[in-house]
């Protein structure tokens, strides 16, 4: 299942499909299926102006992409997005305060959006995605970085209830360029996220973490895809999850791939998924396709469980109230990934998020 | 001046063979100021007479009291004991990710004092009592015992009993994987803390060398779920020398 080995011809597809089998279709409004008509808007934009950023929409015949995609609804974004947003930062120039880009839509209609970042050579910025209100969306971002630029990218999911949202978010790292890439995914009823990574150099690294926190009803489905498709590149993959409520439902695979010309690969993915409640269900599934043994490292760890019972112990003994106590347990179990993205701001929004649903799931 | 009284206590635990019975009717009596050594083999029960004081769900209570002060701590939940007085310093003390040590000490402070410790003054105490520990002050930023080694976890432990004050302490092999300049340090903490605040000790260990740092008023041989031999501290020289095989056989 590589990017490349199965350019399938573009259809509606079923849930009798390996990769759509987890989703349930009905909920997608038409997204996936060929007979509904979506319409095409550039729907992500900014008030900022930074030197250095320049934002542009492009007519999309002038923004092909590059990568190819096995993904359906990706195709149909290819498709139909009639502009493209392109961001696009200077070589040899360092951004310093976070570049947010903006959902503006309050629309159940089902849309696509194409947004495209690039990274000139030595540049360094970080860029907030946020996802906020209610929107039907099916979605594609393109980043290349080029050589030795460093990107941190954030996707925030901070969608209303009855946002749907598909979307396919994929890195093209150039030669010693460093992507650090954290979604978090709180809101929505259906979110499903396709981060994929790509290399184009040696001593090219990313690093993808992620948070998701599942809610009954909702469906948060995170499927990665890293190609170490050349020789001594990096990849980490981190992600965690919370599920709590009935028919809380959560999906996550990652699938690494080590092709036999990629010598010196160093790979490690985990995920972890804490089940706060019965009625949730979690899917793990970490997979890793090796096809040379001259790597650095190669690994991958998945648990799925309930709360440690001795780590509860552990502050409830030092006189924590056992509620107090299941709220610093979670509240940690998200922070060490969110603490990493050196983004107070963007930090204390997801922790008062979390605990907002915490005391609405009453955990 | 505090009392814990432990009556005939007898505790089991659930395997996969069905419920083992481990204690086998503890009695122990143990007030302000005092402090009680308890000595035995591994796998005697010691940690799980400690850990069934605490509350610790695994251990099922299968006979017997513990008060503390007249008041039933078999009747209260975990927190409950720790607010009624009881602290107990871990065996192995356990790694809580994401949750730092600032955050929990000021969470278990807030917790035990029934109010937010002023943050100017909480901040010099922690500070004050880090230092006392040698601690590196840094480790009030780090993930509770994530990544400490045995003999910091330990200190981290003692931390705790000095800022949490607790009427009665109970130590389970607070001096196991400890060397010489931390097992002094270490020691010197619990007696500190002892001596400010007059609380009483449980102090559970198999070797005797802690006894040269903290002075036991009592010492109690345990073996096999239950109190086998009492005396003062020169019982203590005795098992240095003989060792527990007697208790075993018997
Ligand atoms: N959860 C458990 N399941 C089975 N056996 C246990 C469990 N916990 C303790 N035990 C057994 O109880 C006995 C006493 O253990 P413990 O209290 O840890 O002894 P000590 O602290 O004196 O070394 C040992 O035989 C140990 O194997
Ligand atoms: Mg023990």
């Amino acid at each position: 299942m590589t990017l490349n080995s199965n350019l399938l011809a573009p259809h509606t597809p079923t849930s009798r499909e390996e990769l759509w089998r987890f989703t349930p279709l009905a909920k997608l409004r038409g997204l996936h299926d060929l007979d509904v008509a979506l319409s095409s808007r550039v729907s992500l934009g900014t008030s900022q102006t930074q030197a250095g950023v320049t934002l542009t929409i492009v007519d999309s015949l002038d923004a092909p992409q590059t990568s190819t995609t096995d993904d359906l609804v990706s195709m149909r974004v290819r498709e139909l997005a009639t502009k493209v947003l392109r961001v696009e930062i200077s070589a040899n120039t360092e951004v310093s305060a976070p570049i947010f880009l903006t959902r503006s839509v309050e629309s159940l209609d089902p849309e696509v959006s194409r947004t495209e970042i690039r990274l000139g050579a030595n540049s360094r910025a970080t860029i907030v995605v946020e996802n906020i209100g209610s929107m039907t969306l099916a979605e594609e971002i393109e980043i290349h970085l080029e050589t030795g630029s460093n990107l941190t990218f954030v996707s925030l999911q901070e969608w209303e209830n009855d946002a749907v949202h598909l979307g396919h978010h994929h890195a093209i790292i150039g030669k010693d360029a460093t992507f650090t890439s954290t979604v978090i995914t709180l809101g929505g009823t259906l979110v499903r996220l396709l981060p994929t990574v790509e290399y184009a150099g040696a001593g090219a690294s990313a690093e993808l973490s992620g948070i998701y926190f599942a809610t009954s009803g909702q469906h948060l489905e995170h499927r990665i895809h890293v190609d170490h498709n050349l020789a001594h590149a990096k990849s980490r993959v981190n992600y965690k999850g919370a599920l709590s409520g009935d028919k809380a439902r959560t999906v996550w695979f990652g699938d690494v791939y080590i092709r036999a010309n990629a010598e010196g690969t160093d790979t490690y993915e985990v995920n972890r998924n804490l089940l706060l409640s019965d009625g949730a269900r979690a899917d793990s599934v970490p997979n890793l396709e090796i096809e040379t043994g001259e790597i650095v490292g190669a690994g991958h760890a998945s648990t799925t469980g309930r709360f440690d019972d001795e780590q509860l112990f552990y502050l409830e003994s030092r006189g924590i109230p056992a509620n107090i106590a299941r709220q610093l347990v979670i509240r940690g179990f998200f922070l060490e990934i969110v603490s990493k993205l050196g983004l107070p701001e963007i930090e204390e929004r997801v922790m008062n998020r979390i605990e907002a649903e915490l005391e609405k799931a009453s955990v | 001046m505090s009392t814990l009284e432990i009556k005939n206590l007898q505790v089991a635990v659930s395997t996969d063979e069905g419920m083992k019975q481990i204690l086998r009717g503890v009695d122990l009596t143990i007030k302000s100021g005092e402090t009680h050594a308890i000595m035995g083999p591994n796998g005697s029960g010691k940690s799980t007479l400690a850990y069934s004081i605490a509350g610790h769900p695994k251990y099922t209570i299968t006979g017997g009291s513990v008060f503390l002060d007249g008041a039933d701590v078999l009747e209260m939940s975990v927190d409950e004991r720790a607010k009624a007085g009881l602290f107990l310093a871990m065996q192995y003390p356990v790694e809580v990710p994401g949750v730092s040590v600032s955050n929990f000490l000021r969470t278990a402070a807030t917790a035990i004092r029934g109010e937010a410790p002023k943050v100017r003054t909480w901040v010099g105490e922690v500070k004050e009592a880090m230092a006392a520990l040698n601690m590196d002050p840094a480790f009030a930023e780090r993930s509770v015992n994530e990544g400490f080694s045995g003999g910091e976890k330990k200190r981290h432990e003692i931390l705790q009993m000095e800022l949490l004050k607790p009427k009665i302490a109970i130590l389970d092999e607070t001096d196991s994987g400890l060397d010489v300049d931390a097992l002094r340090i270490v020691s010197e903490g619990v007696n500190r803390v002892k001596d400010s605040n007059d609380i009483g000790v449980m102090l559970i260990t198999h070797y005797t060398r802690i006894l040269r740092y903290i002075k036991p008023d009592f010492v109690h041989v345990f073996a096999a779920g239950r109190i086998v031999e009492e005396g003062g501290a020169e019982l203590a020289d005795k098992l240095e020398e003989k060792g527990y095989a007697e208790y075993i056989s018997a």
